[in-house]
């Protein structure tokens, strides 16, 4: 079964293309046949994951080679599949919170008349991160991170016909090309430096690299890494992202696609272990990110957005990390699964509320949505005590962990990046159950057409699989250290530290800050009431309610001055370099112009000036003459 | 040595005449001028002992070429009026000055010019000439016949209109009238039984009618014709077989 | 009377030619005026031949004389080309040469 793992590519893509080419005629099955593509992916990898699991621990890295790819001399490239733990955990991920959405989505999309157009951009999605994690080399790897920002722009901008969603898939297609361009100069700077892009190449030539040729691919891989999970300094398009339909919310900017950044990081491991100072900016730009993306989710109104800023968040506790080398590597991607499952379960959930409160996104217009919809808040409800790190929910095995790794170092940097740990678990809490407390309790703020109603059983089905995940997965792999242990093949055996304080001090303190949290959203948005529209407010939460005023920040540092630059360039250039061609090109013209006039077309002109010589010629040489 | 009287006879009749071709309006006034010139110019040849060029300026230039001027004149339109006003810019001042500066400066070259004269001239007779053209300069006038003969057949390629389209017989002309709706034959003869000056009256077809366009146009437009009705009238009355008119 | 009044009458000839082909717009008076230099230039032959006494200035007007009759033709046929076209024979309606 693991060789035939590009068939986990490979029907999803089938299926996509049929969905497409078909047109019109395949609009009655068509979702179904998006469904089962799906599935069948998830099936593919089930299989593969018991083969896998029936195999001796070292055994489990198997190369699949597909073809030649591009044998050009020093650049002989072949295309194929890696499968190991680390990407078969990402297809088991992929394909199952995938397939799930996909049943979602059939329920969620019905009345939309392009619901087979969506599903076949779904199945793209699918295909181009299954080949994201499965690439045995970068360039490979760069084609499914590719092709899941196209899958990523095209179903941001389903509804295009509205233009601010046009917008905001214009808006990350072009801050995903940033962080491209980071890993375009990796696999640059990886060929000149280690002699080739693909994993195994790279790998074995790294020990021997320098640290500054390492620091800076793994900057540049870390460019690509913040472009496509949103972190700082490109975290700006995911707030706008929530543009596309909630399926596409849940399952590519909440469970996979924007964790591909830490996929990366973490599959790259080798590189930064040979660099710290990367590794250092991959912690810190994590803990930025998360404590940003936290006072950003606690302004917003906006469900969507306030969960986006809260994946935001999360992912900056994964990048944190992997930022911290072997002892983080297994808690990023293992925070990374739970994550999946609780933020995929909670934005399907939002969509479950927006889809009976007649698409209405402002939390402030909700409230007292428990009664009305009873599946949804247990769902939601499994979620958030996930994502606040409640023992025994899945978060808190994931996430305590790395609180702990955090505090795990010398000098300042553990108390740095741990006190941020410890800090966005706080806010974590008090923003989360700000968002579930105004959705579900408190006072009815519905408008007066509102009247919320449970989804179907195809919407709650899958809100119900994931809730049990986020409720038992981290328990479950938890247990026995299962999950580290099936990990260490690729991250490497992480020798115990002990942190700066210690463990039961640290967990205590992180529930503490939880419940304190969780108590502060209760008291201002459980039990006081909610104003239905957002009150004046201190100047920090104005800024957090703008995004920390992000956009602002990138117009005035890139665009102004590249607009401004552009402009002198394209002024210099039409009166410098145009103005002297077409100075001499009208004085060409000029010289021409008064020269034509001689050319009269009078035969009698042309008598008088062949005449007017003939005298000159006579008398000059008559003179002369003489 | 010539005779001073002749000599401003000759130039009296060169100068005064070539001087229309500046001032005179019609191009045929100008041509007959010339004409008096280019006679000037023989008398002057044989003054100078160029009897034959005479004769020949004579019948050359007054004969034939002056008159193939007049002949396109004719073709023309011997009224093709020149506008008087200059179009072009200076033309006139410049032309002239320079024209009058290029006399000027020749004339002062000339005259200053002193230069050995033969007592005795040659005689341009006939049999000299001929001997020299066809002795010493034969091959100049082989090569002449060939520039007329060009010239010739150069005029006649030039003055040629090709016909673009074959000839109309007259079986063409006759359907084309025919297919235009005209009579195939002639119109009738006006008059009935020319009783009387018949011209105006109009001729009758087979059931009595008049066929007013019988009479000459001319007529009708005298108003000299009889009404068709009056004469009908006058048919079928008996009384009036015989007529009074 | 000397020979050389009539190089003197040439120039003269020769200066009026010039002016009307300069000034005169209709082609057949502009040619009259070619023709008045042509035999200006024929007459000083002339005069120059009895100066020197030699024939050879009279043959040399001879051959003038000819080219000049033929050149008579093939203008004149041009006048008539250009005429047919354009339905008139003033010089300054041909101005295609305009650049």
């Amino acid at each position: 079964m693991l060789d035939l793992t590009w068939l986990l590519i490979a029907v999803p893509l089938a299926s996509s293309f049929v969905l497409l080419l078909l047109g019109k005629r395949a609009n009655p099955w068509g979702h179904w046949l998006g469904v089962a593509a799906s599935g069948t992916a998830f099936v593919i990898g089930l299989l593969a994951l018991i083969q896998m699991l029936g195999l001796d621990a070292h055994d489990r890295s198997h190369a699949v080679h597909l073809f030649s790819w591009i044998p050009g001399g020093e650049l002989n490239l072949d295309a194929g599949l890696l499968v190991d733990p680390l990407s078969m955990t990402f297809v088991m991920l992929v394909t199952f919170v995938g397939t799930l959405i996909h049943i979602y989505s059939v329920a969620y999309m019905e009345h939309d008349p392009n619901r087979r157009i969506f599903f076949a951009y779904l199945n793209l999605f699918v295909a181009a991160m299954l080949l994201l994690v499965l690439a045995d080399s970068y360039l490979l790897l760069f084609v499914g991170w590719e092709g899941v920002g196209l899958a990523s722009y095209l179903l941001i901008g389903f509804w295009n016909q509205k233009p601010e969603y046009a917008t905001a898939a214009n808006k990350a297609f072009v801050v995903n090309r940033i962080g491209d361009i980071g890993l375009i100069l990796a696999m640059g700077l990886m060929f000149t430096y280690l002699g080739g892009v693909d994993f195994a190449t790279v790998f074995a030539a790294a020990p021997e690299a320098s640290t500054a040729q390492l620091t800076a691919i793994g900057l540049t891989l870390l460019l690509a890494a913040t472009g496509k999970s949103a972190q700082f300094p490109l975290q700006s398009w995911l707030g706008d992202a929530m543009a596309g339909p909630t399926p596409v919310s849940a399952l590519i900017h909440a469970a996979t696609m924007v964790t591909a950044g830490v996929y990366l990081i973490v599959r790259s491991a080798p590189i930064y272990e040979g660099a710290p100072a990367a590794q250092t900016v991959v912690a810190a730009i994590g803990a930025f990110t998360l404590i940003l993306g936290a006072l950003i989710g606690m302004a917003k109104d906006d469900i969507k957005k306030a969960l986006a800023a809260s994946t935001m968040s999360q992912i900056g506790y994964m990048m944190l990390a992997a930022g911290l080398g072997p002892i983080g590597y297994a808690f990023a991607i293992f925070h990374l699964v739970t994550h999946g499952f609780f933020k995929a379960g909670m934005f399907l959930g939002a969509g479950s509320v927006m889809h009976g409160m007649h698409d209405q996104v402002d939390m402030r217009r909700y409230g007292a949505l428990r009664t009305a919809m009873v599946t949804t808040w247990v769902t939601f409800g499994l979620g958030w005590l996930a994502i606040l790190g409640v023992p025994p929910f899945s978060g808190f095995w994931s996430k305590d962990k790395i609180i702990e790794a955090a505090f795990v170092g010398e000098g300042a940097q553990p108390w740095i990046l741990g006190g941020a740990a410890l800090i966005g678990a706080g806010l974590t809490a008090f923003y989360m159950s700000r968002l579930f407390f105004m959705t579900f309790h408190g006072k009815a703020r519905w408008t007066d057409d509102q009247h919320p109603h449970e989804s179907p059983a195809l919407m709650t089905v899958p809100m119900i699989i994931l809730a049990v995940g986020s409720a038992f997965l981290g328990l479950f792999l938890a247990m026995g250290d299962r999950f580290t242990d099936w990990l260490e093949p690729v991250t490497g055996h992480a020798e115990h530290h002990e942190p700066v304080l210690p463990v039961p001090v640290i967990m205590v303190a992180t529930l503490l800050l939880v419940a304190l949290g969780a108590w502060v959203a209760w008291r201002k948005y459980g039990a006081a009431d909610v104003p239905e529209t957002a009150p004046a407010a201190s100047l920090a939460t104005i800024a957090a309610r703008n995004d920390m005023f992000q956009d602002s920040v990138n117009r005035g540092v890139f665009e102004r001055p590249g607009t401004h630059l552009t402009r002198t360039l394209v002024y210099a250039d039409a009166a410098l370099v145009d103005g002297a061609v077409d100075k001499t090109a009208h004085s060409f013209a000029r010289t021409g112009e008064s020269v034509r006039k001689t050319q009269n077309g009078q035969v009698r002109s042309y008598a008088l000036t062949m005449l007017v010589g003939l005298v000159i010629v006579i008398i000059v040489v008559v003179q002369g003459g003489l | 040595m010539v005779n001073p009287v002749l000599f401003w006879v000759i130039a009296a009749i060169t100068v005064i005449p070539a001087l229309s071709l500046l001032f005179a309006r019609k191009a045929v006034h100008v041509a007959m001028s010339v004409v008096l010139v280019m006679v000037g110019l023989a008398t002057a040849y044989v003054a100078l002992g160029a009897p034959f060029l005479g004769m020949v300026q004579i019948v050359v230039y007054t004969g034939a070429v002056m008159m193939l001027f007049l002949f396109v004149l004719m073709l023309v339109g011997v009224d093709q009026r020149e506008e008087l006003k200059e179009t072009i810019k200076g033309q006139r001042w410049i032309g002239l000055f320079t024209a009058a500066g290029l006399g000027a400066f020749l004339v002062s070259i000339v005259g200053r010019t002193v230069l050995p004269t033969a007592e005795v001239g040659v005689q341009g007779e006939p049999d000299v000439i001929a001997v020299m053209l066809f002795e010493k300069y034969v091959l100049v006038i082989e090569v002449l016949g060939f520039l007329l003969i060009t010239a010739a057949v150069g005029a006649l390629v030039l003055t040629h209109t090709p016909r673009l389209k074959p000839r109309r017989t007259q079986l063409e002309v006759q359907r084309d009238r025919v297919l235009m709706g005209a009579d195939p034959v002639n119109k009738p003869m006006p008059g009935v039984y020319a009783r009387h000056n018949a011209l105006d009256v109009p001729a009758l077809d087979p059931e009595g009618q008049p066929i007013e366009h019988s009479i000459s146009r001319v007529l009708k437009v005298r108003n000299q014709t009889v009404e068709g009705e009056q004469w009908r009238a006058q048919l079928e009355d008996p009384s009036h077989q015989e007529g009074d008119r | 009377m000397d020979p050389i009044n009539f190089v003197i009458l040439a120039s003269i000839l020769f200066a009026i030619g010039a002016a009307a082909v300069l000034l005169r717009r209709n082609a057949i008076i502009a040619f009259m005026g070619v023709e008045l230099m042509l035999n200006a230039a024929n007459l000083a032959l002339v005069a120059f031949s009895r100066m020197h006494g030699e024939i050879d200035g009279q043959i040399m007007a001879f051959f003038v004389l000819v080219v000049a009759a033929a050149e008579v033709v093939v203008g004149l046929a041009i006048i008539i080309a250009v005429f047919r076209a354009r339905q008139t024979i003033s010089l300054d309606e041909p101005a295609e040469l305009k650049g």
